[in-house]
């Protein structure tokens, strides 16, 4: 009897954690119907209407090609995290939700291992589920986003951050750079000790791109100001985030940047009387006392384009790297912190990079040890900043081997 | 920067990086003290750090929330000794179990609170203090006497459980029970009451260990927050050799390895972070070989951990 009574609590035990975990949940089952389909498609356009004036016929026709497309169109994404992780993920299901609202039924798993097969497995689920056009979040996914895509031919993917391509497979990502510089002319205004921090995740190009292009923005305001740079080897680690901000903030810097996905550094400005600068999208009310910015991703840009694309039939494998032209990244209204005289040097800046005037990775620059790595008025091509791998001059610390 | 002042700042760094493992070793001990092994650790952690975040942000009662999340700890608890006492389960499963479970529950709880932020009287209550005088204390000063209230506690608890395990009847009785639970039955000793009592606490524990995270050093709910804390706990019990004064000192060395590979970039050495990261583990071994080969009585694990005790077997 007692066997009987632990094995039914054992396996009642085993069923909450499941069903609590989440860990692989869909929304918009097939059951949503053609007439809420074509209602939410209609407030698109009508929304569309409002804040960009259309004349009436195209927004008639647009809408007609939404509701015929979206019958055909079932995307699927694989997360790395989850959809609320207050960061990378939920910045990206905000353009899988903007999707939904053009009335195209989505799917998604969340917290899928960067893993080849646990990444085949999870596009596997979505395929199966009906999705024809699959977007995997993360770099770790490459390898199986680009197996699958050879399996799966008639099915487009998408890739973020990733460098490989085929027939059917896109590469994606935002120029955030591009916000981060700006960000970097906010922390050059607001420092008095002219010592900025910058907690960053891994000694990888990406990162490395953002820890450059802030402190070029910081320098252009600021040229004695330096950045200082910590790595904590993790995408993901609340307290160790924190530890590596305070471990800054004793050593005097009064500006904390991040490229992490939590807001533990900010939490660590704040508490001691220091600023932050966010990332990924806004985040003032985690440290209210402290927060400046953020460099953040707009991904509805993108990925409603995409998913237009494929309604539209004219969807072809490319390598989208979009910025603040085309409203991809952008950075965070400017916060009654920000020092007087900010928003105008940050207007001014936005304004040239938007005009293709200024590209922040253009000669000169030097590396840390003052070599001369790129000449006066050569602008880097998009491979060489897409592979950047040393730090420019301004930069304090080591790029992890 | 002088150097005195550097180190002191390092070591109350340190501290804050090592409190909720503290709580979560000392936890632990008092569990396997009575003979249960509970690799559930990392479940009650989550399932504290999640009830203490959403009760803190709901009531701004700071008490309140820190007996909520033990509450919580101890909930996940009573689930690992009703299996593994009452129905004598398997030990190692039952903890497993649990940590997926409570992760589960974590998230659940976690869903409904992200974007919170702990109220202002909460975070006031929890807010480090200066002691006069004795903060100033060269080295050490900051690292104990600037904290927050909760790090404190932390200690005074591995303490107190210190002195409860050596010095009082119920503590030899405890240790009666996870050494030989047959003779401290035929002692009188109600066995299973001792267990469930020190499960329960090793569960309430690790539940206010969780909490700290969340309501006093991070402040906003992130899910996942403990990041594997609850299994460097279980390795640092051992390194600790079941003794609650010495899980201080393994909890704060912990504490101070990332930031020691934070200083070390700072003056331009590179460790491989991975290395820094096997630490604690590749210690726990050393001193599981150590005492193995010592065969020193005080440092062994208790006689019947991970062993069900059935009365009528002999």
């Amino acid at each position: 009897m007692k066997k009987k009574l632990l094995a039914a609590l054992m396996a009642a035990t085993c069923l909450l954690a499941g069903c609590s975990n989440g860990s692989t949940s869909s929304t918009t089952s097939t059951s949503r119907t053609t007439s809420e389909t074509s209602t939410s498609a209609a407030s698109t356009a009508e929304s569309k209407d409002a804040s960009a004036p259309e004349s009436a016929t195209s927004g008639t026709e647009s809408t007609a090609q939404t509701t015929s497309g979206a019958n055909t169109v079932v995307a699927g994404f694989v997360y790395i995290g989850k959809i609320d992780d207050g960061g990378y993920t939920q910045a990206h299901d905000a353009g899988r939700k903007a999707i939904e609202a053009m009335g195209v039924e989505t799917h998604y798993l969340e917290d899928v291992k960067e893993t080849v097969s646990d990444t085949e497995e999870a596009i596997r689920t979505l395929i199966e589920q009906g999705c024809n056009l699959i977007y995997t979040n993360s770099f770790g996914f490459m390898e199986g986003t680009v197996e699958m895509a050879k399996e799966y031919p008639d099915v487009k993917f998408a890739h973020c951050s990733g460098y490989q391509r085929a027939d059917n497979l896109s590469t994606y990502f935002g120029k955030v750079y591009q916000a981060r510089y700006l960000s970097g002319i906010v922390a050059g205004m607001k420092t008095k000790a002219n010592k900025i921090g910058y907690v960053a995740a891994k000694g990888i190009p990406e990162v490395i791109r953002g820890i450059n292009a802030f402190t070029l923005g910081v320098q252009s305001v600021n040229p004695d100001a330096t950045v200082e740079v910590r790595f904590t080897d993790t995408w993901y680690d609340p307290a160790v985030e924190k530890q590596a901000a305070i471990e800054l903030l004793n050593n005097g810097v009064d500006v904390i940047a991040q490229h992490q996905d939590t807001t533990a550094p900010q939490v660590a400005a704040q508490e001691k009387g220091a600023f932050c600068i966010g990332y990924n999208f806004p985040t003032s009310d985690a440290a209210p006392n402290a927060y400046l910015t953020a460099a953040c991703f707009n991904w509805p840009q993108f990925y409603t384009d995409d998913v237009q694309r494929a309604i539209d039939g004219t969807w072809s494998s490319r390598a989208y790297w979009e910025g603040l032209a085309s409203n991809m990244t952008y950075l965070d209204k400017l916060t009654d912190l920000c020092e007087e005289g900010t928003q105008e040097k940050v207007d001014e800046a936005q304004k040239k990079i938007i005009s293709g005037e200024l590209e922040p990775f253009t000669g000169p620059l030097y590396d840390q040890d003052g070599n001369l790595k790129v000449e006066d008025g050569v602008k880097m091509t998009d491979d060489e900043i897409w592979n950047m791998s040393w730090f420019v001059k301004g930069v304090v610390g080591t790029i992890p081997q | 920067m002088d150097i005195l002042n550097e180190i002191s700042l390092f070591l109350q760094t340190s501290v804050q990086m090592g409190t909720h493992i503290l709580f979560a070793i000392v936890g632990g001990i008092i569990c396997e003290r009575v003979g249960n092994m509970n690799l559930g650790i990392e479940g009650m952690m989550l399932m504290g750090a999640a009830v203490g975040f959403s009760v803190a942000c709901a009531t701004s009662n700071p008490l309140l929330a820190v007996l909520a999340a033990g509450a919580a700890g101890m909930l996940g608890a009573l689930i690992y000794a009703v299996v593994t006492v009452t129905f004598r389960g398997n030990q190692v499963v039952t903890g497993l179990v649990l940590t997926i479970f409570g992760t589960g529950v974590a998230g659940f709880i976690g869903k409904s609170v992200s974007g919170n932020i702990i109220p202002e009287n909460v975070t006031k209550t929890f807010a480090p203090y200066k002691i006069p005088v004795l903060s100033d204390i060269p080295i050490i000063g900051k690292a104990l006497f600037d904290q927050s209230i909760y790090v404190q506690l932390a200690i005074i608890i591995a303490i107190a459980a210190f002195f409860y395990m050596k010095k009082t009847k119920w503590g030899l009785n405890m240790r009666a029970v996870g050494e030989n639970p047959a003779a401290a039955d035929a002692s009188g000793i109600n066995v299973t009451l001792y267990k469930y009592v020190h499960i329960l606490m090793g569960g309430f524990l690790c539940g206010i260990g969780g909490a700290y995270l969340s309501v006093v050093f991070l402040t906003t709910w992130q899910d996942n927050v403990t990041a594997g804390a609850g299994w460097i706990a279980v390795a640092l019990i051992i390194f600790s050799t079941w003794n609650p004064l010495k899980a201080i000192l393994a909890a704060y060395l912990f504490g101070m390895l990332k930031g020691l590979n934070f200083k070390m970039q700072g003056w331009g050495i590179q460790v491989s972070s991975q290395l820094l990261d096997m630490i604690p583990y590749a210690a726990t071994v050393i001193v599981l070989i150590i005492i193995t080969l010592r065969k020193k009585k005080e440092y062994q694990p208790p006689k019947s951990l991970g062993n069900p005790y059935f009365r009528e077997e002999r």
